[in-house]
């Protein structure tokens, strides 16, 4: 089987993958980090989204071995080692952000990436459509969407350092 | 610690685990030594089994055995059982069909097990399932309500005439028939409930495990994990409950479709004890589509019989609703019991006669979703409110003021069995219309048309019944269990708190909920309430979550066993304080002496209570630690007011939600954020049927909408902000005053978008319009084409 390097959350892992082994179940099955979810097998729902050297991407879209030699941040790679949560894993919390949880992760991923890519401001048109490529079957985005406006200024303004990604 | 009592909207205690990537859900389970379940499906909706060759599967690569229905039949396994029986008109019991685990003989939808194929991986599973050679003969299917009850239809099973599962009844036909003869109009409605697929986020999931001591055990994304031991072991594998736990650890979402009992958890716990190696299956999305329970699909005919003056004198009903080519768990009940029962909605119409035909097709079983019935109902109710305001040209608001139920009336008995304890129809009306500004809408329909948009407002006023059920009651209607729920208060002996509870979270918040009743009860900080679900193990019993029965009822069964704790405590106190029990108050934590500074804290009872060393020993047990099994008095009865405005596209016929509102009536509050969350979320289904879901058959039983690429799902952008907000009155017959908010929002929105989108179609005649309205249908009708008809129900 191919050999594949690759930095999750910080740490290098050298593994050995089929070729035809998703970066998704790399993650899960191989890595133990289950906190990247599957919801679906046809790249909708976004459950996955992990990011890959800095950008949101869907972990089940991508074959592992794609990712040789890139740096991967998981939800479980978010908080800082004293457990601090990013901004914006904080926001989901005050904001009621998630009910069930099995979307969250993703959307988190992707929401922090979508307001990476929005310095100069972020209106909530564009964060919902934004959000696209994520389903929740829960909230009915509402809140989601109130979780992520929130964390804009914290990740873009002085009150909060950028998280490490 | 600030306030964390009943009405403080508290941040969830479980978001921390959730949003840090820790959950613990079903898939994320693996037992060491863990074997893969991949399950062959039919891929036709009906067809004869003439042979399968397993032989080129079974020498696969990494492959330790494949099993069909006959291994299932040799070992002596059941099927799987169905939860309630519904007796016809004539009081014989309705046809119930075998069903199954894997199937035997014939196929009866897309999506029925054929084989299970268990491999060293998954992928190993799959590689070899696609080894198998099935040899099918193929018979005619059949996927359509009306089509299936026809002469000389093709029949799902042998045995069922007609493919009639039940013929049923309820309440006065004669007295119905008499108010039509003497009503000065008559309203006229043909209908499609529309079927849905639920999709919860995280598919489902079950491992199965086996010990040396010949333990089972099964890891499942369950709504009611006792549930699925009962059924999976009295029923199906024959194994005693002492023998069997059952865990449904953190579940990703179930509205419904995860309360039934699947003929994967049976797959996964047999091969376990077969193959002396757990064993897990997880299903792919695809499979969710083919095997999760769906929703809705019904066809009904409703007329309403009027006065002069508007009054509604009598509704008739008549209803054909799928089951799909088995029975599930709790079908039989979903469209007789929560939904006729439903028919006399807000409304004092005196004479109501429904009849309903549970129909058998060659699809997926159809079972509750979120909802169940009610909003079938609500639909119904609202749909016709709004063609009688039309068709008599009355005002659609002051046509429903006028027929609600008066605030006086309570409790008020409806024609179709129900007693509802409390309301006020008017005060919820009032609220939605104020906050939603009905009365400024002409406005912004002005500022919609000078974008070329039509924009339009409708309404739903509609109630529902939760907190299911007396079991009394449900007995006497088939239920083949009891209702009631079960919580056990275990103070320990420094005074922090464990709730085991029968009710189970999957995405409630229970964690948070009920740890606030605590807080409220006993006065102990949420932080050292830890709140235990899901497990049959760990928990006394339990019946489960759904129906918005958690707090209502599981909630009244904590209240029960924290009184059982307070009484006890009580006795305690008042031998520490050498006074009488009927002179302890207890409050804020602590147990006093009437009318003294006297006073002990919870912890000092407790650890007198475990450390009993000067404790009423003769006449007390040492311990603190109360269980109670609550059985509700009566169902509860939310209610409320939903209006939304949509605009509509010209050039595309798209019709989206700008405004939502909800008012609704749920008694008690524990967390508002909570409850908003929960309204928000059943709205967006609610609107997700209403424009968007549809689960479609071809004629002969073939899924069209097989994936998230072809089955609409509400995406962000398609949902605006959802205003809610209460105007409660108190539930009258439990401890809480509680009603339950889990399933409104999907009971009222659909009725009140489709009143909306029929609404700005105004200036094109449009009478009515079936579920979903998507941009297809409205750009036929702005075009002056083929509207959306459809012919009169056939006579059955």
């Amino acid at each position: 089987m191919p050999q594949l390097s690759l930095t999750v959350n910080g740490k290098s892992h050298a593994v050995e993958v089929e070729g035809r082994t998703l970066l998704v179940e790399l993650l899960r099955e191989k890595l133990g980090l289950t906190g990247t979810h599957i919801g679906c097998d046809t790249s909708q729902c976004g459950a996955c989204v992990v990011h890959v050297d800095g950008r949101s991407i869907k972990s089940c879209t991508m074959l592992a071995l794609q990712a040789e030699g890139a740096s991967v941040t998981t939800i479980e790679g978010l908080a800082k080692p004293d457990g601090t949560l990013h901004p914006m894993q904080e926001m989901f919390r005050e904001h009621h952000a998630l009910q069930c949880g099995f979307c969250t992760p993703g959307m988190v991923m992707s929401a922090i990436d979508l307001v990476q890519m929005h310095p100069d401001g972020l209106t909530e048109h564009e964060i919902r459509e934004g959000l696209e490529g994520n389903l929740c079957r829960c909230t009915g985005y509402h809140n989601i969407v109130k979780a992520i406006a929130a964390a804009w200024p914290l990740m873009h303004g002085k009150q909060v350092p950028a998280a490490a990604e | 610690m600030g306030f964390e009592g009943i009405g403080a909207s508290v941040r969830r205690k479980e978001d921390g685990r959730f949003l840090a990537g820790r959950g613990n859900y079903v898939d994320d389970i693996n037992r060491p030594g863990q074997l893969y379940a991949f399950i062959r499906r039919a891929d036709r909706p009906h067809a004869r089994i003439r042979g399968i060759d397993t032989a080129a599967a079974a020498m696969a690569p990494g492959v330790h055995a494949v099993f069909t229905g006959k291994d299932i039949e040799a070992d002596g396994l059941g099927g799987l059982p169905c939860g309630w029986q519904i007796h016809n008109k004539d009081g014989t019991p309705m046809a119930e069909p075998p069903h199954p685990v894997i199937a035997v003989g014939k196929v009866r939808h897309v999506g029925d097990p054929v084989a299970v194929v268990i491999a060293e991986t998954r992928q190993a599973a799959k590689d070899a399932a696609e080894r198998l050679v099935i040899d099918y003969e193929d018979l005619p299917g059949i996927a359509n309500l009306r089509q299936a009850v026809a002469q000389g239809a093709a029949q799902v099973h042998d045995g069922v005439a007609g493919n009639i599962c039940y013929d049923w009844h309820i309440g006065d036909k004669d007295a119905v028939d008499a108010a039509f003869g003497r009503a000065a109009t008559v309203v006229k409605l043909d209908l499609t409930n529309n079927r849905l697929v639920p999709n919860a986020m995280e598919p489902r999931s079950a491992v199965g495990d086996h010990d040396a001591a010949g333990d089972y055990t099964l890891y499942t994304t369950s709504q009611n994990p006792h549930v699925i031991r009962l059924l999976m072991g009295a029923f199906v594998l024959h194994v005693p409950e002492s023998k069997l736990r059952v865990v449904a650890p953190d579940v990703g979402g179930g509205f419904g479709s995860k309360i039934y009992h699947y003929a994967e958890e049976a797959i996964v716990t047999w091969a376990a004890g077969k193959l002396k190696r757990p064993v897990k299956w997880t299903a792919e999305r695809n499979e969710s589509f083919m095997s999760d329970a769906h929703g809705r699909d019904h066809e009904s005919t409703a007329e309403m019989a009027l006065d002069e003056q508007g009054n509604f004198l009598a509704l008739r009903v008549r209803t054909l609703c799928n089951m799909g080519a088995y029975l599930s768990t709790f079908a039989p009940c979903v469209p007789t019991y929560l939904y006729a029962t439903l028919l006399a909605g807000v409304y004092r119409t005196p004479a109501i006669y429904a009849e309903v035909k549970a129909v058998f097709t060659n699809t997926v079983p159809v079972d509750a979703y979120r909802g169940a019935g009610r909003p079938e109902a609500s639909y119904l109710l609202e749909r016709l409110a709004d063609v009688i305001a039309r068709d008599t040209g009355r005002d659609r608001v002051e046509l429903r003021r006028q027929n609600f139920i008066p605030k006086d009336a309570f409790p008020y008995q409806t024609p179709v069995a129900l007693q509802y304890d409390s309301g006020d129809y008017f005060a919820t009306l009032d609220g939605a219309l104020k906050a939603a500004d009905w009365a400024g809408f002409e406005e912004r329909r002005k500022q919609s048309a000078a974008k070329g948009k039509l924009r339009g407002i409708g309404m739903s006023t509609y109630i529902e019944a939760c907190g299911i059920a007396p079991s009394h009651v449900v007995g006497s209607l088939g239920a083949r269990a009891g209702l009631y729920e079960v919580a056990t208060i275990r103070v320990h002996p420094t005074g922090s708190v464990s709730v085991l509870t029968g009710s189970h979270s999957h995405g409630q918040g229970h964690e948070t909920t009920f740890a606030q009743i605590v807080a409220e009860k006993l006065g102990v900080p949420i932080a050292q309430v830890e709140v235990v679900h899901g497990d049959t193990q760990k928990i006394p019993f339990g019946m489960g979550t759904y129906g918005s029965r958690s707090l209502a009822v599981g909630g009244s069964a904590m209240v029960k066993a924290i009184d059982k704790v307070v009484a006890k405590g009580k006795r305690i106190a008042a031998h520490l304080m050498e006074a009488s029990a009927e002179d302890i108050e207890f409050k804020d934590g602590k147990f006093s002496v009437a009318g003294t500074d006297r006073s002990k804290a919870l912890a000092e009872i407790s650890l007198a209570a475990y450390v009993p060393h000067n404790y009423p020993i003769e006449e007390l047990e040492p311990g603190l630690d109360e269980t109670a099994f609550y059985d509700p008095k009566n169902f509860t009865f939310p209610g409320g007011c939903h209006i939304c405005e949509v605009e509509i596209e010209g050039d595309s016929g798209m019709a989206r939600v700008v405004r939502f509102t909800a008012v609704d009536d749920i008694g008690r509050v524990i967390n508002p954020m909570i409850v908003e969350g929960q309204v928000q979320g059943g709205v967006a289904q609610g609107v997700g049927q209403a424009l968007m879901e549809n689960a479609v058959y071809d004629a002969n039983g073939q899924l069209l909408t097989g994936s998230f690429m072809d089955y609409t799902m509400p995406r962000a952008e398609d949902l605006p902000d959802i205003t809610v907000g209460t105007e409660s009155t108190m539930c009258t017959h439990n401890p809480l005053g509680s009603k339950g908010c889990g399933e409104v929002g999907a009971i009222g929105s659909p009725p009140a978008v489709i009143n909306a989108v029929i609404d700005a179609l105004r200036d094109y005649g449009v009478r009515h319009l079936d579920m979903p309205a998507t941009p297809e249908k409205i750009w036929s009708i702005m075009q002056g084409g083929m509207q959306p008809g459809r012919p009169a129900m056939a006579a059955e």
